[in-house]
Formats: C-alpha cells, sequence, structure tokens
C-alpha cells in the first residue's frame, strides 16, 4: 500500500515535472521566434513587366502611276501617262491628286486641207492636274479561280484642275470613275475612266471641251 | 550538313517565317466575339468570327480598320469599335487612336484645298499650317489661278488667329504675305507678264466635320504692288475642306 502511494506520488511528480519542461520548452520557443525580425514570406525579385505595344503600320496613303489613251476633244487620242497621289481619310472618302501628260495629234481639218498646222509641236503638249474627292461606292470581292478572292471597290470621284495645252492654262473640273482591286495588302491596281472638261476657243469658237481618258494603275499603299 | 545544324537551321526559318506573316501587336478577345470583314470597310461580308479568348495579332491598319490574322490562320479586317474592345497580353484594354473632336482641338498639322474665285478668275489652293496653339498658326499656301483673259499663280505665307477655337464654328483672322505671277491667254495679243509682291487680309469661318476632316471658308482682300503709278486691289473668296494629323 504504501509503495503503491510512493509510486502514485512519483508518477504525480514525473508528470508536474514533464509538463513544467513541456511548458518551458515551449515557452522559450515563442520567445525565441518573438526575438526575430518579422520576414516577408517571399521577396519577390522579378520586377514587372514592361510591355510597349508595337506599334501598328497605319497605311492611308496611296501613290502610283498610271498608264492608258486619252482622247482630247479635236486633236484624236494618244497615249497618256501620270502619277498619282491618294489620302484615304475614312473607309468611305478619299482625296486625291493626279498629274499627267499626253502630245495630241493632228485636227481632221489639218489633215484634210493640208494646210498650215495650227499648233506647234511644243504646243501639242498637253498636261494637267487635279484634286479631287473620292467615294468607295461599292465595295466587294472578286474571285479568280478556286482559290483566290481579291477586294475590290468600284468609286467615283469629282474635282478641279488645271490643264496646260497650247501655251495656255485652262481650269478644268473632272469627273470619273474607277475600279480598285487589292492584289495583295499594300499593292492595288486601279482600272479608270475620267473626263477633264475645259473651256476652249483655240478652234475659234469658245466652246466646253471633253477630253475622255481611260487608264490602268498600279498604287502601293504607305 | 550535320542532323542537330540542320534542325536548328529549320527551327530557325520556321521562327522567322512564322514572325514575318505575324509581326504586330498581339491581342486577346474580351467580348463575345469579334468579325472579320473580307475587306477594310462595313461593305465587305463578314466570312469569319472569332470567339472570346482568342489571340489575335494586328499587322496594318487602313483608315478605322485593322488587318488581323487569328491563331488558326484566318486573316481579315476588324473595326476599330470592336478592336478597342479586347485585351492585351497584360489584361488592359487595347487602346486605339481614333480620330475625334478632341483630336481636332489638339491638332497642330493641318493640309486643305481650297476652290475660289480671285477677281473673276478661278483659283485653286492648296495648304499646310502648322498649329502653335489652337488659337494661332501659321500657313503656306499655293494657289494657280486661271481666268478666261489671264492665268498665273500666287504664293504666300500667313500667320492666322483663331480666338475661339473650341466654337464649333469658329471665326478665324488672316494677315499675309506673298508673290502673284499673271500672265495673259496666248490667244490675246498683249503679252505684259507680270510678279508682283501682295499683302492681304482676311476672314474666315472654320468647322469640325467628322473624323479627320474640317471645312473652312474665307475671304481675303489683297493689295497688289504694281510697278504702274497705282496699287491694284483685289477681292478673293474661296471654300473647300481640310484633314489634320
Amino acid at each position: 500500500m504504501e509503495s503503491r502511494i510512493r509510486i502514485f506520488l512519483l508518477r504525480s511528480a514525473l508528470i508536474t515535472l514533464g509538463a513544467f519542461v513541456l511548458g518551458g520548452c515551449a515557452g522559450r520557443q515563442v520567445a525565441v521566434s518573438s526575438d526575430d525580425e518579422p520576414e516577408a514570406v517571399i521577396q519577390p525579385e522579378v520586377s514587372r513587366r514592361e510591355i510597349k505595344p508595337a506599334k501598328i503600320d497605319t497605311e492611308d496613303f496611296e501613290i502610283g502611276a498610271y498608264y492608258g489613251i486619252k482622247s482630247v476633244e479635236d486633236f484624236e487620242t494618244n497615249a497618256v501617262y501620270g502619277v498619282r497621289l491618294a489620302y484615304h481619310v475614312s473607309e468611305n472618302f478619299f482625296v486625291e491628286g493626279t498629274y499627267g501628260r499626253t502630245d495630241v495629234g493632228k485636227t481632221s481639218f489639218e489633215k484634210l486641207s493640208g494646210g498650215a498646222p495650227l499648233l506647234t509641236s511644243s504646243q501639242r503638249k498637253y498636261s494637267y492636274y487635279d484634286l479631287s474627292a473620292g467615294y468607295n461606292l461599292l465595295p466587294g470581292e472578286i474571285f479568280i479561280g478556286k482559290n483566290h478572292a481579291f477586294s475590290v471597290a468600284l468609286y467615283v470621284l469629282a474635282g478641279v484642275g488645271n490643264t496646260n495645252f497650247a501655251d495656255d492654262d485652262n481650269f478644268t473640273f473632272v469627273i470619273g470613275s474607277g475600279y480598285r482591286m487589292l492584289l495583295v495588302d499594300w499593292l492595288a491596281m486601279h482600272l479608270g475612266v475620267r473626263d477633264h472638261m475645259f473651256n476652249s476657243d483655240l478652234l475659234g469658237k469658245s466652246k466646253v471641251t471633253h477630253n475622255i481618258e481611260m487608264t490602268l494603275g498600279l498604287t502601293v499603299f504607305f | 550538313m550535320s542532323r542537330p545544324i540542320f534542325l536548328i537551321v529549320l527551327t530557325f526559318l520556321c521562327l522567322s517565317a512564322a514572325a514575318y506573316g505575324k509581326s504586330g501587336r498581339t491581342v486577346v478577345i474580351a467580348d463575345p466575339y469579334i468579325e472579320l470583314h473580307t475587306g477594310p470597310g462595313s461593305g465587305y461580308p463578314i466570312f469569319h468570327v472569332a470567339d472570346r479568348g482568342e489571340q489575335l495579332t494586328v499587322t496594318r491598319r487602313r483608315t478605322n480598320w485593322f488587318k488581323v490574322i487569328t491563331d488558326d490562320d484566318k486573316q481579315g479586317w476588324v473595326n476599330a469599335d470592336q478592336l478597342t474592345r479586347t485585351l492585351d497580353l497584360d489584361g488592359e484594354p487595347t487602346r486605339i487612336r481614333k480620330s475625334v473632336r478632341g483630336d481636332y482641338l489638339e491638332r497642330n498639322i493641318e493640309v486643305g484645298f481650297q476652290l475660289g474665285d480671285f477677281d473673276g478668275a478661278n483659283a485653286i489652293s492648296a495648304y499646310a499650317a502648322y498649329l502653335f496653339t489652337g488659337n494661332l498658326s501659321v500657313e503656306l499656301w499655293g494657289t494657280d489661278l486661271s481666268g478666261n483673259f489671264s492665268s498665273g499663280w500666287m504664293t504666300n505665307i500667313n500667320l492666322v488667329h483663331q480666338p475661339y477655337p473650341d466654337w464649333f464654328v469658329s471665326p478665324y483672322f488672316v494677315l499675309g504675305t506673298g508673290i502673284v505671277h499673271i500672265e495673259p491667254k496666248a490667244t490675246l495679243v498683249q503679252a505684259d507678264t507680270r510678279t508682283d509682291q501682295e499683302a492681304h487680309v482676311g476672314f474666315g469661318l472654320r468647322t469640325y466635320l467628322s473624323e479627320r476632316f474640317l471645312i473652312r471658308a474665307e475671304y481675303r482682300s489683297y493689295v497688289v504692288f504694281t510697278k504702274r503709278d497705282s496699287n491694284e486691289e483685289v477681292n478673293e473668296w474661296k471654300a473647300g475642306f481640310a484633314f489634320f494629323f
């Protein structure tokens, strides 16, 4: 009996001691961790990505050249060539400037009468420029074969300009229409018809002359 | 060629081809879908619809239309309104410059054409203007004159003051000088070609139309300093359109 009590006391003493030891350790642990500086859990070493978005190539200008035939009223039909610069202001509207040259032939009168020519050869040089506003009227697509589709547009334009012919400058109205076909995104083919109208008194009486041209051109967007 | 080198060269070629075909800005579609047109205009038909989450590569811009290439290599044109509802790779909305009235008020360069009447002769003009502020600008003009009896050209430089640039129809005042060259028509016998200096004042109105367009009309009063006894006074009326950058 006595030994049982002794064992019981010894056990309780051991348990108390163990509890003290454990408690002391725990207390020390708490003390240790509270001594240290609080550190951030993760130190990021990656700086923020600075993305500079790539610039998108804006292509609203169109430059090119054309070649075709031009009928100058009373003065035969001859080859015409020129250059063209256009600026697309919106998807529908554009403005364009053209400059073209041709050499005119002889009037029927000069040929039939066989008399003195009306104009010298330098006066037979015909050049013009015009500034026009255009409108893309009929957009669409054409298909060539099974695998190729091209964007096209029919446009109309009207403008004013100047025609230098027979040593005179003539104020000129121009109306026209064209068919633009995008061969690739930056290259277009133009098929155009234009009428340049101006007042002329070269053959004695003042009248409005119509000078119609048909041209085929290539332009590059930039 | 040994096999590894061959493979490296092949990879490089593929990468450069991919880079060439798809150089541009990459965006992610945030709307439920985005419509691809066959051409740069609303009249061109929609041939493909790309879904939310798909990546697009934007390669070029024409007015307010953007050429895009989808992941599965479909190529089409997307309107600016739809492209602004995409996200860039940071998750930020794609920012696109679109011309609005605010850009008009902050423009620096203006280019335009006008048609008018210069003392009975038709006058076709082109000009370029640089705006220092919304109020003050300097302009360079070239004018082609063609009348019934004479033709010529004129070039001048102007200082333009626009007191209220934010008014819907905004008045402005012109002060300038230049050179005017007149030559009579060849069919008339008299040949008195002359080149004189001129000075002018003017008044005009300018209004923003839409996108990059504006219209303006003005009146100018010229004094041409001739070599004769008296100076010549000439009135000019003209109107036209312009666009800005």
